[in-house]
């Protein structure tokens, strides 16, 4: 009989920090739309002499995060060099980590109950930005050096997704508690969160890793890298299934085609010379300062999530919640103000999204909803009853025709017109999920 | 009038032999002006320079920056050359490599910036072995600098450009940068004194990178005094340098001249190598028998075989230097890649198979190993004795063409300063003898961060001795 063909997914996730100062210089290292090369020293421009200084609230960050993760923690780590030649690349090596990471063995559990090993979480800093143009009518490159030793944590998995949805809800569960640290902005389409998806192929009930792997790269939303992912796993099972291996490669995503396309065969696994960063004497971590750390993390979607469940709230109300900092950090705020917990969640989801930065504005809205207000319970029967008179649309919806359920937002806002429309999407989702 | 100006102004034309104590006495007491002490030293360079290329630039503007300067500062109006690896804004650093020729330093090094703020004047920048790979100042891309005691030998290297220009009094000090014997070595052929400081002491932040984990700068002067005071500007934390020691220096010049009775010198018997000229031996055990009049008590004691540290320090120096040098791509500034020489290719070459997959647990790892025994040997030593003394090089200055076909020429004339650059230790090396008209140098080595006790027991050998004071024929 034959067997099918089932994806073995893992990823590479980088997140700029939003730290005041770059990973080793003074300079700025918020470079969003910062004329160029205006935040730049002789460190983060490489000029011969000069001498990197590591950032201590960048490593704290890392290493909050790689507690958030569930990670062991180094207590002696170092940062090395990784030597390879680019011209975004100012000194001709990064400074990464390579066997010291200051976090490592960590795990992430998703609310489907889906548990994702993280391998490790170390810090480095980001680099140089190319800009492809024209001067003078020659073609030529641009490099703004604004991003260059930018910190940035690097996330790494094991290959743990043999699916596109628990790799999505992955994703998006890392940037709710970047989010909740406040340690970086994580916008992916500013670039401060960047997602790389290693793909591969192999039969159902192997567990031997396939001898070729797929790097996606560059790809800027949650939805583009859906698309990629669904688009890879069939043009490598057809390959496959045509008797062919898929190309060893990186490949790039069209958004306009939806399809992906290769960049650069990658046959032989790049030789960095990985050596201890002689500039930078190795980072001892005191023992209590990371417990310290540890104890004063805020309360993180999967225990928010369990805490709320137990409290008689709703999965549905409960994923809502934890599926958004700025909703967690709000939530937290309402305990804080003495409101009950089903209260507050019901208040967070159906407070509209545009007062949610407020807690004095979601107060107010609480005390004048009055009679007008649709509990999520009504929401609950309302999507429910929508799910199920319309079969074609959760069948156009699963098979990747995501927009189809704008109709089923635009009819029960129509019965029902004081619901928000995002909260009504994200319920109507995960139903459909649950269904 | 007219005798006394005449006498004045014949006083005037050899300032530049005075050293630093002297010359700044003269200047406090304004029986000299800063621009007459640097116009003196400028007219002995343009004199010299084209016999001994110890310069690679020479900044004929410091007169005008010493007009104002003001007096009260440690170092008003003292003329310094620079070696061509240290950074100084708006002058050249070329690190004496064509890659570099038309580069023009952005910053300031906190060296030239330490020295400048205490008054110094950059009188110019010296040659050396490009990108300090050397020990001759023969691989420099701008051509050999020449030992001023016989213009057919070699300087010495890598800092031999600052070792010639103190040597010939071209400047009152200088500043060298040592690796592995890069101040020592050339202080040794040239006969001045060189002081190589305790990694971490003095900071390395704007000066061109070499082996990052043992790059030290220290001083390069005309006697062990100078060294004291030079050493006291230069040296201390520098938040821009990450491996710089946070502990506060010492004053280097307090009680410099304490009576050293009772000190406990070991003379590294294994530092007499085989085939050395019984000549240098004799010169160092007189040095030996200088230190016991002087009070101090000299045994021979016993450490690792030098010749170990020339693996380790080759291996740890190639694969820092081949990742230290990629930078230098051409792409933003410099010239490119085809203009690094024979030798910064070697050295790149063989620093990136050091550090290849697979290779690296068996080199570098292997040599990191090694240097924490060498580390602990010297830990060792240092519990019997409070300073090691021997030889600074296996012999007096080479002649010129010595180190052409010798890819490790460096480590062969570096191998008495390695073990203890590889453990970071400071070291002074002073002339104490000379050998057909070529100086002799000895090196004395203490613990880590122990400079003043290496001062002090220099300081006292050169109020006994006159050899610092021998000046070549030019």
């Amino acid at each position: 009989m034959k067997k099918n063909w089932q994806p073995v997914i893992g990823f590479e996730i980088h997140v700029e920090l939003s730290t005041n100062s770059k990973m080793f210089c003074g300079c700025p290292a918020d470079h969003f739309s910062k004329a160029p090369n205006t935040q730049v020293c002789p460190v983060c421009l490489g000029l011969p002499g000069a001498l990197p200084v590591p950032n201590a609230v960048a490593i704290e960050s890392c290493v909050k995060l790689g507690l958030a993760l569930g990670c062991n923690i180094n207590t002696s780590s170092k940062f090395d060099r990784k030597n390879y030649f680019y011209p975004d690349l100012s000194k001709g090596y990064q400074i990464s980590q390579y066997d010291q990471p200051f976090c490592y063995k960590g795990k992430v559990s998703l609310p489907s109950g889906k548990v994702v090993r993280i391998t490790r979480v170390h810090m480095e800093e980001d680099t140089a930005k190319l800009q492809h143009g024209e001067l003078d009518g020659q073609k030529v490159s641009f490099i703004d050096f604004n991003r260059s030793g930018v910190p940035l944590v690097e996330i790494v998995t094991e290959p743990d997704f043999d699916n596109a949805r628990d790799a999505i809800d992955f994703l998006k569960e890392i940037q709710v508690i970047v989010r909740l640290l406040k340690i970086s902005t994580a916008d992916m389409e500013k670039g401060s969160m960047r997602l790389e998806a290693n793909i591969s192929m192999r039969q159902e009930g192997e567990t031997a890793l396939p001898g070729y792997k797929v790097e996606i790269k560059n790809v800027n939303s949650f939805r583009f890298i859906n698309k990629a992912m669904e688009y890879e796993i069939q043009r490598q099972t057809k390959e496959l299934e045509s008797g062919k291996t898929p190309a060893q490669e990186t490949r790039g995503f069209d958004e306009n085609k939806g399809i992906t396309f290769s960049q650069r065969l990658k046959e032989l696994a790049h030789d960095y010379r990985y050596f201890p960063e002689p500039d930078i004497p190795p980072i001892e971590l005191d023992t209590k300062l990371i417990n310290d750390w540890k104890n004063k993390l805020p309360e993180l979607p999967e225990a928010l999530r369990k805490q709320l469940v137990s409290r008689g709230v709703s999965q549905i109300k409960a994923l809502t919640i934890s599926s958004d900092a700025l909703r967690i950090e709000m939530y937290n705020k309402l305990i804080q103000n003495h409101y009950d917990v089903n209260k507050a969640a019901d208040l967070i989801i159906n407070c509209p999204s545009d007062l949610l930065n407020d807690l004095n504005k979601i107060i107010d809205w609480d005390k004048t909803r009055q009679s007008k207000q649709v509990d999520l319970k009504t929401i609950d029967e309302l999507v429910n009853r929508a799910l199920k008179e319309n079969p074609k649309v959760v069948s156009d919806y699963k098979s990747g025709k995501t927009q189809a359920i704008s109709s089923l937002i635009g009819s029960i806002r129509r019965q029902s017109g004081n619901i928000d429309a995002q909260v009504l999407k994200e319920v109507l989702e995960r139903g459909i999920k649950n269904l | 009038m007219v005798i006394l100006w005449s006498r004045l102004s014949s006083m005037k034309t050899d300032l530049y032999r005075l050293d630093i104590a002297q010359a700044r006495n003269k200047l406090l007491k304004k029986e000299i002006s800063a621009p007459e002490l640097v116009r003196s030293c400028l007219e002995r360079i343009h004199q010299l320079n084209p016999k001994l290329n110890a310069f690679t630039y020479i900044n004929d503007s410091a007169i005008k920056q010493s007009e104002h300067i003001d007096s009260s500062l440690p170092l008003a109006g003292i003329p310094i050359a620079l070696k061509d690896n240290i950074l100084s804004a708006g002058l050249p650093a070329t690190a004496s490599s064509l890659v570099l020729e038309n580069y023009i330093s952005q910053y300031d090094s906190t060296v030239a910036k330490k020295l400048k703020d205490a008054g110094a004047i950059i009188i110019g920048k010296t040659n050396m072995d490009a990108w300090a790979h050397g020990s001759s100042t023969e691989t420099s891309d701008f051509g050999p600098t020449l030992n001023p005691h016989n213009t057919d030998y070699l300087p010495g290297g890598s800092s031999g450009g600052s070792a010639a220009a103190v040597c010939a009094d071209m400047c009152i000090a200088a500043i060298g940068t040592e690796t592995a014997g890069s101040i020592r070595q050339p202080a040794s052929w040239c006969g001045i004194t060189g002081f190589k400081p305790t990694y971490g002491r003095v900071s390395r932040y704007g000066i061109i990178a070499m082996a990052s984990s043992t790059d030290s700068p220290g001083p390069m002067t005309k006697n062990v005094s100078d060294a004291a005071l030079l050493l006291q500007i230069i040296a201390g934390n520098d938040s821009q340098d990450a491996t710089s020691s946070p502990s506060d220096a010492p004053d280097y010049s307090k009680d410099i001249n304490s009576k050293i009775s009772g000190l406990r010198i070991g003379l590294a018997k294994d530092y007499l190598l085989p085939g050395m000229s019984g000549q240098v031996i004799s010169l160092i055990r007189n040095a030996a028998a200088d230190f016991e009049k002087l009070g101090a008590s000299v045994e021979e004691i016993s450490l690792m075989d030098p010749q170990y540290s020339i693996g380790v320090y080759t291996i740890l120096q190639r694969s820092e230097v081949s990742s230290n040098l990629a930078r230098y791509d051409g792409i933003r500034f410099g010239k490119g890649r085809d203009s690094f020489a024979e030798e910064a290719k070697r050295r790149i070459m063989l620093g990136t198979y050091a550090l290849s997959a697979g290779y690296y647990d068996q080199f570098y790892r292997k040599a990191q190993q090694v240097r924490t025994l060498i580390v602990k040997d010297f830990e060792k030593a240092f519990k019997n004795v409070d300073l090691i003394i021997g030889p600074t090089s296996p012999g007096t200055a080479l002649p010129v063409g010595a180190s052409k076909n010798q890819p490790m020429f460096g480590e062969m004339e570096d191998v008495l300063a390695e073990p203890s650059s590889i453990a970071g230790l400071p070291g002074v090396s002073v002339p104490c003898g000379f050998i057909k008209g070529l100086p002799v140098g000895l090196q004395i080595i203490s613990s880590a961060f122990n400079e003043k006790k290496i001062l002090q027991a220099a300081y006292a050998y050169q109020s006994i001795t006159n050899w610092h004071k021998t000046k070549p024929q030019l």
